[in-house]
């Protein structure tokens, strides 16, 4: 990933494909929701990327791959060549600017909606240390600055020479018109030094970075809006289709028997 | 616990599973008293919402008794509560506007729905991981996230079956007709008379329709609706569009609800088309009714579409819409709105809500009642479950 990606969606994706994807696009989203697995989820991601460029006529696979499917001659795709990859993501929370920024400027804050940051520990006014989860189960460490700090307005940082990871970022607290809430919006550039650390860094934030960011920042608003952040993780499910269709066969076979072992009764199905 | 499953098209299951148990400061768990199976619930049945899962607990109408709660909470353990369908937090902008259903904090996969529609609404409960993937309370017990906003204590005075459809049907009729903006002298035309649309009805003469008329096709629906006050247009015995303008000396409805939804029943040359193309997953819903409701719908009237609809359609008649100068209202229905209103109406005696239950059984009952209202056999119109009694098979309802 050599390529500098600006994820605002141009219309990358042909008319007669939009077509295609939109069909094609529900019914893997449909299988892909059904299974518990990673390749399920690679389904689903898929198929909701059809649908959506089917919808949109964007595509986000595309974007990350610097593919258009568009005529040349109607090309609009402003995808820049440079190092790294940018991106750009913005959310309206309800809270006042203030209250956002000082829950940001904590960095310690940070891992409560930061998927991928495990702990982030102050070290002086201006520095800060970063751990995070890698791929496999590795650890991924490095040190920060800050390196603009407007109070309740915005905060810039990035990463020191020399660190296992280059990145460097900023996030914006703007009153929203109508004092509905806040814009918040972040920038972040990833500059891998290339090699081995470019690919580390597609792992880290996920094959796509920007979905990664884009969920940090809901649960940033999920947390200031609400206190909490919506889950369904732990809640009961029934059993798998094969260990309950044995018990349900035999269930079924049973309601049949007493119902017919029931005098003045019949089975209207 | 025990908890009504899917397992894929016209496959729900009771299984044994475990316990829900709190995940989240603001949750409750509500052990169920009665649970219902919705006319929403008949399009997972149906295998038309995508993003199901095998294992997936059913059921978004349910009510019963706190017996958990979080670590911040409104409710007490041992309040009898009534929940709404949708799951809301009460901090963000749109349920601060009162938009309830859109809510921006209560879906964990928001991120797929906004693939598809640009924006995600909220939470529902078990109906499929697109709205959250939340157990449903077609179960014994419930998990209810954001549980100090959404369930509303129920007194003493009202019954189970008084109460329970205030989670969704009874604000979904209600919302439908107040969405026609109903004026003095007003005739409304009402698609499907399943509860949604007996609610509609009911909920029309209340807010001052001088006249209904109800669509269906089977005759005990069409009964039912007559004895609210309605006329009843049978459209498989007449020509409905016809009728129609007959019955309001030719201008057509001063406003036509939509509550039938996506799998509209048809039997014309457009109906098969639009079958042919849903089975190819060429086209997600069928909109013969709604079709139908901007045909019939007077000049500068409104079409209120209380009936579900998840993708895209066909054949939308935006040339009569545009030319009419018609006014659409629809959506999840705005249930935490309507609640307490409605629950004093009913403490008044103004509407019985339990009217509309044709069948009462169990939970382990619940596969075979999937069926039995889905195929609208043995005049079903609505089925309370009750999770705690087991079932006695002299009803023979499979
Ligand atoms: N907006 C919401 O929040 C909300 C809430 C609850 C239910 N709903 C929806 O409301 C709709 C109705 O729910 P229900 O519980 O009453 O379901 P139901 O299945 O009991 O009733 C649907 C009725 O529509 C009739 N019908 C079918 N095709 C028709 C046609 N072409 N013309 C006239 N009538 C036709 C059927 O015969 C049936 O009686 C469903 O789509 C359901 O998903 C929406
Ligand atoms: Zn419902
Ligand atoms: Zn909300």
């Amino acid at each position: 990933m050599e390529t500098f990606i600006r994820n605002s969606g141009a219309v990358n994706v042909g008319p007669i494909e939009r077509m295609v994807s939109v069909a094609a696009g529900g019914v893997l989203l449909a299988r892909g929701l059904r299974h518990r697995s990673t390749m399920g989820a690679v389904l689903a991601f898929a198929g909701a990327d059809l649908l959506y460029r089917g919808t949109t006529g964007r595509s986000y696979l595309y974007q990350l791959l610097g593919v258009s499917s568009v005529p040349r001659k109607n090309e609009r795709t402003p995808l820049i060549y440079r190092q790294g990859i940018r991106v750009d993501h913005a959310i309206t929370i309800n809270k006042p600017a203030a209250e956002l920024y000082q829950f940001w400027r904590q960095f310690e804050n940070l891992p409560t909606f930061m998927d991928h940051v495990l702990a982030v520990r102050i070290t002086d006014a201006t520095h800060s240390h970063w751990i995070a989860r890698g791929p496999g189960g590795s650890r991924i460490e490095w040190d920060a600055e800050i390196t603009a700090d407007v109070p309740n307005q915005m905060i810039g940082w990035r990463s020191l020479p020399g660190s296992e990871v280059a990145t460097a970022g900023s996030v914006y607290f703007r009153p929203a018109p109508g004092g509905r809430g806040t814009e918040v919006k972040v920038e972040m550039q990833y500059l891998p030094p290339g090699g081995i650390l470019t690919a580390l860094f597609a792992k880290l934030f996920g094959e796509e970075p920007e979905q990664q960011i884009r969920e940090d920042l809901r649960h940033f608003k999920q947390m200031m809006e609400t206190g909490e952040i919506p889950t369904t993780e732990g809640q009961p499910v029934g059993p798998s289709m094969v260990e309950s269709s044995r018990g349900w066969q035999v269930r079924e076979r049973e309601a049949r028997e007493a119902r017919t072992r029931m005098p003045g009764t019949e089975e209207a199905a | 616990m025990k908890a009504a499953c899917w397992y894929g098209t016209e496959d729900v299951r009771v299984e044994t599973v475990s316990d829900p148990a709190i995940l989240n400061p603001r949750d409750a768990i509500v052990k169920v008293t009665r649970a219902a199976i919705c006319g929403s619930d008949l399009h997972l049945y149906g295998g038309y919402i995508p993003g199901m899962k095998h294992g997936d607990i059913l059921g978004h109408e349910f009510m019963g008794e706190v017996v958990e709660v979080g670590k911040s909470n409104g409710l007490r353990v041992g309040d009898r509560v009534v929940v709404p369908f949708a799951i809301s937090c009460g901090n963000c902008y749109y349920c601060q506007q009162g938009l309830w259903p859109a809510c921006d904090n209560s879906n964990p996969n928001a991120w797929i729905v906004e693939k598809m529609y640009g924006y995600s609404a909220g939470g529902l409960f078990g109906y499929s991981h697109l709205f959250g993937g939340y157990a449903g309370g077609q179960a014994q017990y419930v998990r209810v996230p954001f549980s100090d906003v959404g369930p509303l204590k129920v007194p003493d005075s009202l019954t189970d079956e008084q109460a329970l459809f205030l989670s969704d049907i009874l604000p979904t009729g209600y919302m439908a007709a107040e969405n026609c903006n109903i004026k003095n002298g007003d005739v409304i035309a009402v698609w499907g008379c399943g509860p949604v649309g007996q609610f509609a009805i009911k909920s029309a003469f209340m807010l001052g329709a001088e006249r209904v008329i109800a669509l269906d096709r089977f005759p005990s629906r069409l009964r039912l609706a007559q004895q609210q006050g309605a006329q009843p247009l049978n459209y498989e015995e007449v020509d409905a569009l016809d009728m129609l303008r007959e019955l309001t000396g030719g201008r057509g409805p001063d406003a036509c609800i939509d509550a039938v939804g996506m799998e509209a029943h048809g039997t014309d040359l457009v109906a098969m088309y639009d079958h042919a193309k849903q089975t190819l997953h060429l086209e997600t819903d069928r909109p013969m009714a709604l079709r139908q409701a901007i045909q019939a719908c007077r000049k500068g009237g409104t079409v209120s579409i209380p009936g579900v609809y998840t993708g895209f359609i066909d054949k939308f008649p935006i040339g009569a819409a545009f030319g009419k100068g018609l006014t659409f209202k629809m959506g999840q229905t705005l249930v935490h709105k309507y609640m307490r209103p409605l629950l004093e109406r009913i403490e008044r005696g103004e509407i019985d809500p339990s009217f509309v239950i044709s069948h009462r059984l169990t939970l382990e009952e619940a596969p075979q009642a999937y069926r039995m209202f889905q195929q609208k056999r043995d005049e079903c119109m609505k089925v309370v479950l009750d999770p705690w009694t087991a079932p006695v098979y002299n009803t023979a309802v499979a």
